[in-house]
């Protein structure tokens, strides 16, 4: 069936059915690959997107719960967002597979704390995991965006 | 395009024959001892231009660097790229990296003799390759120059980029010069630079160069990939190893609305359809029945305690399963005064836990010939196993090699086993449709190839200092080789590797060292750092618990024995990492440190690990590292491995654990298989030794050391050993 989502500030138009998780509707429908499956069970972080600006696991929400919300993915950001500049700064990424979900919810964390603690840091970005092991520098990339987005 | 014909059966039975052609040369050429490199390539077409399979430079002088290796983290992007632009002389902002198809003659690995990345190589094999790239390019631009400007070739320079001549003030860059460049017959053996005229290699320039394109999405792994008419599959694979499909009902399965067919295939039925949620709804609406005959009856539980009475000399051994010596020196079992140590140590299977499941897209049967776009770490493996499903020439098979969402070893395999399925898959579908195999995490953790379940027994004789006079031990763990085409004559060094020629042996004057490697169901493989994952531990733990009996400084002690092995480079990481540790200096309050050394893939890696233990649990704060990897070519590359081997290390010192229960795994996502999260992730410092060696390993050695580090802190802050793995059991 037919879906209305708006996604990235369009309106996008999606065949799927009710059930579908957002996460396949974004990448085999809507094109947005950006986004990424990690666990299908809302563990690992990898599929996370903003709905209303908050952080949520694409991979465990169905399109049926997401009329009027609007969806921001990686894509949305626009390439050159602080956070993003701030992972090619510090060269955060390794294999790279996880670091949309982990800039997703490094966004998110900064748009409500523009100068989080670590302790702040640890709480917003458990839910997201990195098996190269790249924390050590994520957790620097978004003190680097703070620090950046406050100057 | 390769040249195929149409229809099915006349492509099988023209290919077949050339297929049996190629194994029986293939097969001559290793017994004559001759590499199979030249006849894997048969059929391959690639194209190479004036500056070899390892350069392009376009008109406007921007450089292009072939990666022969997978970018999966590591880093190849940039370390390779950079080792070609040092010698070029290349501008390194105008220097980019593309994937090179699978040649297994062009882009042999040179420790491996065919195509692939593994072993911490990609860097140490190409380091001489690359120099001699860039020289010769290098070499063919200022031919051309000293030709047009009519001067000598002696007195011209190269700086990014940029052909100059002092006297006369001309100047050109590789653009202009390229038509007249590229014409010149490049040197054979080029001059290469010294170390000391390096302008890029161990600078803090050579950055990655796929940061952006990883921190906007843009980045394409395989589960990424588009293609017109791709349909997506997933496969219902046995509950067990060694079970096998006995019968399926698909009616259900195929009213799902996007599923197009259902397949079976060797290792399972595969739900064929429009997209991935279709396919997954189709899988679940699909009955198949399994025949268990054959399944692996052992669990995890059952295999431990198994392994731990064979080590203990007690219960029958398998027929044909004997214990095979890896290191033997004087009598150990000789009677001596000196104390007694004895321990052992326990290891669990461990799932690669990959972000990206493994995945791949094939195409079969079209006019392109046979296609695979997949994130390939042994483009020659996936091309020979691909090759002899669809009954081709293994280099006539072309592989679009894309970045691997990880790896740590998963991804190459003697049986290509995600690839094969996905052939297999496409072969049925057919007509070149390309067909994206997707694996669920719950498949990817049941499939298997895991780090083997590993069992040490350690018994050492101390002498009147407290150094080891004897030193007996005993490994049981699968082989990862037995029946692969690389099986070596005598035993498997990957299964001993790290106790095998370790320091402390060698400092020993009796050593009794046996290895046991039994044949299970369950399919392992080498997990990054191979043996050393658990040979370093019970090295380096067990060498503390001896330092701590003798009464001597862990650091003294290792000196001590390193001093007695000759064992310099050990040496000099070990104090390097304890002077930047502050080893002397009293440790923060409610703080102890663990220090343990290791080598690895070629690199000597020391760590001092700062822990506190918290609710019971060690919380790892600050570890300090000392490596010595030849020469640095990406000294914040050789950092971001070592911080992210470290991590890998301590979520198996921490967490990860695989449980089977009768052949079956039991932990198949992130929520029964816990890993390493971001608030336990340790800030790691690393320091690099300055070398003019030949640059050695940097993916791996990073890996094995802080799983001892931690453990011995935790001695030192309790008094208790840590004699099985991992510390936390979920």
């Amino acid at each position: 069936m037919a879906t209305s989502l708006e996604i990235n500030g369009r309106t996008v138009q999606v065949e799927a059915a009710p059930d579908t998780p957002l996460l396949w509707v974004l990448r085999d429908e809507a094109g947005l690959t950006g986004s990424k499956y990690g666990c299908g069970v809302g563990q690992c972080g990898a599929c996370t997107v903003l709905a209303d600006g908050a952080p949520v696991r694409s991979c465990s929400l169905p399109v049926s719960a997401l009329a009027g919300v609007k969806i921001t993915t990686i894509e949305g950001l626009g390439g050159t967002h602080p956070v993003q500049d701030a992972w090619v700064k510090l060269d955060v990424p390794q294999c790279g597979y996880c670091q949309s979900g982990q800039i997703m919810s490094a966004v998110a964390l900064l748009a409500g704390n523009a100068n989080p603690s670590d302790a702040d840091i640890d709480a917003a970005m458990d839910g997201n995991i990195c098996r190269c092991g790249a924390y050590q520098r994520i957790r620097a990339a978004i003190r680097e965006a703070a620090a950046q987005s406050r100057a | 395009m390769n040249a195929h014909v149409d229809t099915d059966a006349a492509q099988a039975g023209a290919t077949r024959r050339e297929l049996v052609v190629g194994t029986a040369l293939v097969s001559g050429a290793l017994l004559v001892g001759c590499s199979p490199a030249d006849l894997l390539a048969v059929g391959a077409k690639t194209e190479v231009g004036a500056f070899g399979p390892f350069i392009r430079i376009a008109a406007d002088g921007a450089v292009t660097v072939f990666n022969k290796h997978i970018e999966f983290g590591q880093g190849t992007h940039a370390g390779l790229a950079a080792i070609v632009a040092e010698e070029l002389d290349a501008d390194w902002s105008r220097v980019s990296v593309e994937q090179a198809p699978a040649n297994a003659k062009l882009y042999a690995n040179t420790l491996m003799g065919v195509q692939g990345t593994g072993g911490s190589t990609a860097i140490p094999n190409s380091w001489m390759q690359l120099r001699k790239a860039g020289a010769a390019a290098r070499a063919m631009f200022t031919a051309a120059a000293a030709a047009a400007w009519k001067v000598p070739e002696t007195e011209l320079t190269v700086k990014d980029g940029v052909v100059s001549h002092a006297a006369s003030g001309k100047s050109a860059g590789f653009g202009e010069l390229l038509q007249a460049a590229s014409a010149i017959t490049p040197p054979s053996e080029p001059k290469l630079k010294s170390h000391a005229d390096f302008t890029l290699i161990g600078t803090d320039r050579v950055r990655r160069k796929d940061s952006r394109a990883k921190s906007t999405g843009e980045a394409r792994y395989t589960q990424d990939v588009k293609m017109e008419g791709l349909l997506t599959a997933v496969v219902a694979h046995a509950p067990r190893f060694g079970a096998k499909v006995s019968g399926f009902d698909d009616a259900e399965a195929r009213k799902v609305a996007g599923v197009v067919d259902v397949i079976q295939i060797p290792t399972g039925v595969a739900v064929v359809a429009r997209s991935t949620w279709a396919a997954l709804q189709g899988r679940n609406a699909l009955k198949v029945t399994w025949d268990e005959a054959k399944a692996e009856p052992l669990g995890s539980a059952e295999i431990e305690a198994k392994y731990a009475e064979w080590a203990a000399g007690k219960g029958a051994l398998p027929e044909k399963l004997k214990w095979e010596t890896f290191e033997t020196r004087g009598d150990a079992a000789a009677a001596g005064d000196g104390e007694i140590f004895e321990a052992t140590y326990d290891f669990p299977f461990l799932a690669h836990a990959t972000m990206e499941p493994m995945n791949c897209v094939a195409q079969v049967g079209g006019k392109g010939g046979v296609k695979l776009t997949v994130a390939s770490q042994s483009p020659t493996l996936d091309q020979l196993n691909t090759a002899r499903i669809a009954m081709t020439l293994p280099g006539s098979v072309q592989i679009e090699n894309l970045f691997a969402g990880g790896s740590f070893g998963r991804r190459a395999n003697f049986q290509s086993d995600f690839v094969a399925e996905c052939v297999h898959i496409a072969k049925k579908v057919g007509k070149g449709t390309p067909v994206k195999l997707v694996w669920t995490r719950e498949d990817d953790m049941a499939a298997g190839y895991f780090r083997p379940l590993t069992h040490h027994r350690v018994k050492v004789r101390m002498d009147k200092d407290g150094f080891p006079a004897a030193w007996t031990h005993r490994v049981v763990t699968q082989s990862l080789m037995k029946g692969s085409p690389m099986a070596p004559k005598g035993i498997d060094t990957s299964t001993v590797e790290g106790a095998m020629g370790s320091p402390y042996l060698k400092a020993t004057p009796a050593v009794d060292g046996q290895v046991l490697m039994p044949e299970l169901g369950v399919p392992v493989l080498w997990w990054r750092s191979v043996g050393a994952t658990h040979t370093a531990f019970v090295m380096e733990h067990t060498i503390d618990q001896l330092a701590r009996k003798a009464g001597k400084d862990p650091v003294a002690y290792r000196l001590a024995l390193f001093e007695k092995a000759g064992a310099n480079r050990h040496i000099a990481v070990l104090k390097l990492a304890a002077e930047k540790a502050g080893w002397d200096t009293p440790a923060p309050a409610g703080v102890t440190r663990g220090v343990a050394v290791h080598e690895s893939f070629g690199s000597v890696v020391a760590q001092i690990a700062e822990v506190r233990i918290v609710d019971g649990v060690p919380k790892v704060g600050r570890v300090v590292s000392a490596i010595d990897c030849g020469t640095a070519i990406s000294p914040d590359q050789i950092a971001a491995q070592v911080e992210g081997g470290t991590c890998y290390g301590l979520s198996a010192t921490l967490h990860d654990e695989m449980i089977l229960k009768a052949g079956a795994v039991e932990r198949r996502n992130f929520d029964t298989y816990p890993v390493l999260r971001n608030s336990e992730a340790p800030t790691v410092e690393t320091h690099i030794l300055p070398s003019t060696n030949a640059p050695s390993g940097v993916g791996e050695p990073g890996t094995p050391v802080i799983g001892p580090a931690v453990a011995n802190a935790v001695l030192a802050a309790t008094g208790k050993a840590t004699l099985r793995l991992p510390m936390i059991r979920a």
